[in-house]
């Protein structure tokens, strides 16, 4: 039984999903891939509060270079490669945890805007939350999305996600003010999705 | 609300910069009682020494002037000596989208319940719906400080999110609650502050 248990866990491979894999992030690509994405203000604007601004590679390899020197265990952030040709497409990562509760926040943005809506996302959070609960050993992960990115609501629902409430007109744009929506889920309910 | 009318005094309260000579020793004590941390946030709690204080003031005071992402306040009782009796902070100041979250802590059980948080409370909002032009103030709260909860709420601010099972003391798991208040039920409801 205990050989057993521990031949399922050496052959299961934390990084790889049914269409991307999770990858380190290098700054030589990805800084490139971020420059680029950030110039579609949509895809900024679904993932952040701050005003979109436009980044050269070079401010964003230093950047980004200066993020990874950061100690490891305040954040964990992959980058997301197709399976089948491995093109970087996005980034994933666990923010801000607070190990005495074991929560911890995520964070995810799919960058180019042919890449939305083919379940890539979908597929790397449920890797993501795999690692949480299983490798971090996390009792609970936490998301916060806008309320006008409604793909991204209906992706983090079929992961398991409920919703939790929603912090009223809390980002100003376009002249009106959005929620945000803050979305949970408990190791106990994705245990019991993940049979 | 006049132009004259003060900012930073109440009745029995007023707000006041840190005292770098008095306030490490006072803040130390009550660093030394999980109780009162415990009801501020999800942290582990730890006592700290004056010296240790004395570093989180300098750190607070850089981030006023650099930042401009906070805004610290001390509580001290409105009378020459001016002890002090709590801190309240506006912090992550969003200026784009006009929030901020609010932290408000009273030091020793014996000046709670006496309306100085609320008597603060009130200053405060001020601060941040009429002095920095917020649009939107959040605090959050462990579900077991109901005290807390009782008194957000009886100031205008409103449930909007429970972080399920997010807080974990004594063996028991226990939701964080996050409250929100805007401008304008601000507005509607001061005069019932003051």
């Amino acid at each position: 039984m205990e050989r057993r248990k521990e031949q399922v866990t050496m052959t299961t491979n934390l990084f790889t999903g049914d269409q991307v894999k999770l990858t380190a992030e290098e700054p030589e690509n990805m800084s490139k891939a971020f420059a680029r994405w950030s110039r579609d203000s949509e895809y900024h604007r679904m993932l952040n509060f701050s005003p979109g601004v436009l980044w050269s590679d070079k401010k964003w390899k230093e950047w980004l270079e200066k993020d990874l020197e950061k100690d490891s265990q305040d954040e964990f952030f992959f980058a997301i490669h197709t399976t089948a040709d491995d093109r970087l497409i996005g980034f994933i990562g666990l923010m801000s945890p607070e190990w005495n509760q074991r929560d911890a926040w995520i964070v995810i943005g799919i960058g180019d805007r042919n890449d939305w809506g083919k379940g890539y996302g979908t597929d790397a959070m449920r890797l993501l939350l795999k690692y949480a609960f299983t490798e971090l050993n996390l009792f609970r992960v936490t998301l916060g999305l806008f309320d006008y990115n409604r793909r991204a609501y209906r992706s983090y629902e079929k992961v398991g996600f409920v919703l939790e409430g929603r912090q009223r007109n809390i980002v100003n744009r376009e002249g009106r003010r959005w929620d945000v929506l803050v979305m949970g889920i408990l190791k106990s309910e994705w245990e019991q999705r993940s049979g | 609300m006049n132009i004259q009318d003060p900012l930073f005094i109440g009745k029995n309260i007023r707000l006041a910069p840190i005292d770098h000579e008095r306030d490490a020793e006072v803040e130390s004590k009550w660093t030394h009682d999980p109780e009162y941390l415990r009801m501020l946030g999800p942290e582990p709690v730890r006592p700290l020494s004056a010296a240790q204080i004395k570093k989180k003031y300098e750190a607070i005071e850089k981030e006023e002037e650099e930042k401009q992402s906070l805004f610290y306040f001390t509580i001290r009782t409105n009378d020459e000596q001016e002890h002090l009796v709590g801190f309240v902070r506006l912090t992550w100041v969003d200026w784009t989208n006009s929030n901020a979250f609010i932290q408000l802590g009273i030091g020793e059980a014996k000046d709670r319940r006496q309306g100085l948080g609320s008597e603060t409370l009130a200053l405060v909002l001020r601060y941040a719906f009429s002095e920095l032009n917020l649009y939107r103030l959040s605090a959050i709260i462990p579900e077991y400080n109901e005290a807390a909860l009782a008194f957000f709420s009886k100031s205008g601010f409103i449930e909007e999110v429970r972080r399920r099972q997010a807080i974990q003391r004594d063996g028991e798991r226990w939701d964080v609650v996050q409250m929100g208040i805007l401008a304008e039920e601000w507005n509607a409801g001061k005069s019932r502050l003051l």
